[in-house]
C-alpha cells in the first residue's frame, strides 16, 4: 500500500482579483522511501500541493475537491487536533529560503525543543541530547554551542540543516523539501543533498523534493512528476523523464536544464511566459507555447499512458526520438 | 554602553541649550510679565523695584546668561509668580502626572494588545471589523471633547465617578499614590481613560497591522509545521516578534502621553504638571516654563535609553555597541 496517495488536489485561492486555481487535478502515489521529485516553473503550483498535504493552506485558500490519503486516512476532513498530532511528527516539511524559517527572536535550542514537546513529554536532558544528535547527524560541528545561538549567527546553509534537522527530530514517515537548497551555492547544495539521501535511506523516509532544477532532481529522485499550471502534465520513473520525455515542456525543460555540475539555473530559457494563474487558457495551458500545439489542443488533454507506467496529459506526445531534445 | 548613554547625555545638553534659547526668545516677544504681576495702581518706585527684584531689568542677553550660570549651580529660578524655586514647583506637581500617564499607558496596552491581536487574527470578522471602526473613532475625536463626553456620562449623568480633582492618596512601601486609596482610584480613572483612548487606538492599530504582517512569514508557517499549538505559535512566534515594534513605539509614545496630559489635567482639573504649565503660560512665568521643559527633555532622554535598552533585548540581532546613537 502506498503511504501517501493523492487523488485529483484542488487547491484554490479565493482572491479579490478572482480566483487562483493554484493546484488543479493533482494525484500521484508515493511510496515509504521512495523520492518524488516535482519540478515546473515559478507558480506551477509545486508549494501549495505540499502546504495542501500538511494542511497549511490559509484563507483566502482552501482545497476545494480531491483526496490526500496518507497511511490509510484522509487528511482533507481530519479535524485540526489530528491534523497537528502529524504535522512534524509524521510529515515534516523544509521550507526554501533557510533565511526566514527560523524565528529570529528565539535561540535554536527553543526552537528545537519544542518541536520535540508538541508531541509528547520531554525531560530536559533527553531533549537536548535528541537535538545535539540530530544535529550531529546533519553535519553541524560543535551542537552544544549552537544550540544556545540564534539564528542570525548562523550562515544560511547552517540554517538550512537546523531546519533540516529539527524535519528529522521525529523521523517522519514523510518529508516534503520545498527547493531546500535553492538558495545556497553549489558545494553547499551538493552536501546537503548527500547528506539528506543518505539519512532517508537510512531510515526508509518518503520524500517530496522540489525544484526548479532538473539536474538536481535526477541525482536524487526515484521518480519525477513535471508541473505546469497547477497539474502535472508528465509523471513517471526518473529514467524515463529525464531520458525520454513525452511531453512537450518536459523537453523543453531539458533542452534548457544547465548541466550536472553547473550552476542550477532557473528554467526559464523556454520561449514565452508562465501563463498567469488568473486566466489560464482553455484547453492546454501550455498551448501558447507549445510548437506542436493544434486545433485539439483547445480542449483539454486527458492523462494517458503511452509508455510503461509514464502518464502525460498532452495530445500530441514526443514518441520518437527524433522528437526528443529540446524540440519545443 | 557608557559611551551610549554619554552621547545621549551630550545630546540632551544640547536640545537644553537650544529651548532655552527659545524660551527665553519667545517669552521675551509675547510681552512683559511684569504688567501682569504687579496690580495697576502701585507707583513707580514699586514697580521698579518688583522688575529689580526679578531681574527684568537686565537686557535679555544679560538674563540669559545669569540664567546660564544659576544653571550650573543647579538652581533653575524662582518663580515670579509663586516665588517659589521653579524646579521644586514642576517637581512636586511631577508624580500626579506620572500617575496619571502610567495608568493611560497601562490602559492602552492591556486593552489595545488584545483586541490588535483578535482584529489582527481575524481581520474579516465581525468583531474584528467593529474594533477597527472603533478605533477610527480613539483617533479622530478631540481629545478634549472626549474628556467632557467622560465627564457627562459617568460622574453627571450615571454619577459613578468624580468629575474632577486628584483624591486622597493612599500609601505602600513608603511611596504615596492615588494607586493606592479607593478614593484615589476614582478620581483617576475617568482622566486616564480620557487620555488612553487616542494611544488605545494607536495600540490597536498598530498591533494589528504587527499581526497581519508576522503572521504571513515564512518562520511562523514553519512553526505551525512543526505541529505546535495555535496558542504557542501565537502566544510566543507571533507575540515576541510584534513585541520589537511595539515596545518601541509605546516607549517613544509615553512621552506624548505626558505632553498629551496638558489638555486632560485641564479638563479634570487634575493638579499635574500639565496644568501648572498651562497656568505658568498665562502668567509668563518664565523661570516654571523653562524649569518644565528641562524636566520633559530630560524624560523624553530617559525614555529613548530605556525603549533602546529593551530594543536590545528583545531583539538579539541589535546589539547597543554596534548602534550608533
Ligand atoms: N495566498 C495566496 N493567495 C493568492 N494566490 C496564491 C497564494 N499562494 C499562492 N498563490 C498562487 O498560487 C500559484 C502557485 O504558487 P506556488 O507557491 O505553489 O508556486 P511554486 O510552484 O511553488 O513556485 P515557486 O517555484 O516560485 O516557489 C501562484 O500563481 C501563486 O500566485
Ligand atoms: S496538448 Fe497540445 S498544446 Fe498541449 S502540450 Fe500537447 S501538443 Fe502542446
Ligand atoms: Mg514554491
Amino acid at each position: 500500500m502506498s503511504l501517501l496517495s493523492i487523488e485529483n488536489l484542488r487547491t484554490h485561492f479565493f482572491t479579490k482579483a478572482g480566483v487562483v486555481k493554484s493546484v488543479d487535478g493533482v494525484s500521484f502515489d508515493l511510496k515509504r522511501g521512495e523520492i518524488l521529485g516535482i519540478v515546473g516553473e515559478s507558480g506551477s503550483g509545486k508549494s501549495v500541493t505540499g502546504f495542501s498535504i500538511m494542511g497549511l493552506v490559509d484563507p483566502p485558500g482552501r482545497i476545494v475537491n480531491g483526496s490526500i490519503r496518507f497511511d490509510g486516512k484522509d487528511l482533507v476532513d481530519m479535524p485540526e487536533p489530528d491534523m497537528r498530532a502529524l504535522r512534524g511528527r509524521r510529515i515534516a516539511m523544509i521550507f526554501q529560503d533557510p533565511m526566514m524559517t527560523l524565528n529570529p527572536v528565539l535561540r535554536v535550542d527553543t526552537q528545537m525543543i519544542e518541536a520535540l514537546r508538541a508531541h509528547g513529554k520531554w525531560t530536559d536532558e533527553d531533549a537536548r541530547q535528541r537535538c545535539r544528535d540530530v544535529l550531529g547527524q546533519v553535519g553541524i560541528p560543535s551542537p552544544d554551542e549552537r544550540l544556545k545561538s540564534y539564528p542570525h549567527q548562523f550562515s544560511g546553509g547552517m540554517r538550512q540543516r537546523v531546519a533540516i534537522a529539527i524535519a528529522l527530530l521525529h523521523q517522519p514517515d514523510l518529508i516534503i523539501a520545498d527547493e531546500p537548497t535553492t538558495a545556497l551555492d553549489v558545494t553547499i547544495q551538493a552536501q546537503i543533498l548527500f547528506e539528506v539521501q543518505k539519512l532517508v535511506a537510512e531510515h526508509n523516509t518518503a520524500m517530496i523534493w522540489v525544484t526548479h532544477d532538473l539536474a538536481v532532481v535526477a541525482g536524487l529522485a526515484d521518480r519525477v512528476a513535471v508541473m505546469y499550471a497547477g497539474r502535472i502534465v508528465e509523471m513517471g520513473t526518473t529514467e524515463q523523464v529525464v531520458n525520454r520525455p513525452l511531453h512537450p515542456y518536459t523537453a523543453g525543460l531539458i533542452g534548457s536544464a544547465p548541466s550536472r555540475n553547473a550552476r542550477g539555473t532557473r528554467l526559464t530559457q523556454i520561449q514565452g511566459m508562465a501563463p498567469l494563474p488568473m486566466n489560464l487558457p482553455v484547453g492546454c495551458a501550455f498551448r501558447p507555447r507549445c510548437q506542436r500545439a493544434s486545433e485539439a489542443c483547445s480542449a483539454a488533454p486527458d492523462p494517458s499512458v503511452p509508455e510503461d507506467s509514464q502518464m502525460v496529459r498532452c495530445h500530441y506526445p514526443l514518441r520518437d526520438n527524433h522528437d526528443r531534445g529540446g524540440d519545443a | 554602553m557608557t559611551v551610549f548613554i554619554i552621547r545621549r547625555l551630550l545630546q540632551s545638553v544640547l536640545v537644553v541649550a537650544v529651548m532655552t534659547v527659545l524660551v527665553f526668545a519667545g517669552v521675551y516677544a509675547i510681552g512683559n510679565p511684569v504688567e501682569i504681576l504687579i496690580s495697576q495702581d502701585a507707583t513707580e518706585a514699586e514697580r521698579a523695584a518688583a522688575i529689580a527684584r526679578l531681574g527684568l531689568d537686565k537686557s535679555l542677553p544679560e538674563q540669559y546668561l545669569a540664567f546660564l550660570g544659576n544653571l550650573l549651580k543647579g538652581d533653575l529660578g524662582t518663580s515670579f509668580v509663586f516665588g517659589e524655586p521653579a524646579l521644586q514647583l514642576v517637581l512636586e506637581r511631577f508624580p500626579a502626572t506620572m500617575e496619571l500617564a502610567i495608568c493611560a499607558m497601562i490602559i492602552a496596552i492591556f486593552i489595545g494588545v488584545p483586541l490588535g491581536l483578535y482584529a489582527g487574527l481575524r481581520p474579516d470578522s465581525w468583531g474584528g471589523r467593529t474594533i477597527m471602526t472603533g478605533s477610527i473613532f480613539g483617533f479622530s475625536l478631540p481629545n478634549f471633547w472626549q474628556g467632557l463626553m467622560l465627564i457627562m456620562l459617568f460622574a453627571v449623568i450615571l454619577q459613578w465617578l468624580p468629575a474632577g480633582g486628584r483624591g486622597e492618596r493612599g500609601e505602600f512601601l513608603g511611596i504615596e499614590s492615588s494607586f493606592f486609596s479607593w478614593d484615589g482610584l476614582s478620581h483617576l480613572i475617568l482622566p486616564a481613560i480620557n487620555l488612553a483612548l487616542f494611544k488605545t487606538s494607536l495600540v490597536i492599530r498598530l498591533t494589528r497591522a504587527s499581526v497581519r504582517e508576522t503572521i504571513n512569514l515564512d518562520y511562523v508557517k514553519f512553526a505551525r509545521a512543526k505541529g505546535l499549538k495555535s496558542s504557542r505559535v501565537i502566544g510566543l512566534h507571533v507575540l515576541k516578534n510584534i513585541m520589537i515594534p511595539l515596545v518601541t513605539i509605546i516607549g517613544l509614545e509615553f512621552g506624548s502621553v505626558i505632553a498629551f496630559a496638558v489638555v486632560t489635567e485641564t479638563v479634570f482639573a487634575w493638579p499635574g504638571m500639565g496644568k501648572l504649565i498651562i497656568d505658568s503660560i498665562f502668567q509668563l512665568d518664565r523661570p516654571v516654563i523653562v524649569a518644565y521643559l528641562i524636566v520633559i527633555v530630560f524624560l523624553f532622554i530617559t525614555i529613548n535609553l530605556v525603549v533602546d535598552i529593551l530594543y536590545a533585548i528583545l531583539d538579539p540581532r541589535v546589539r547597543l555597541s554596534d548602534q550608533k546613537a
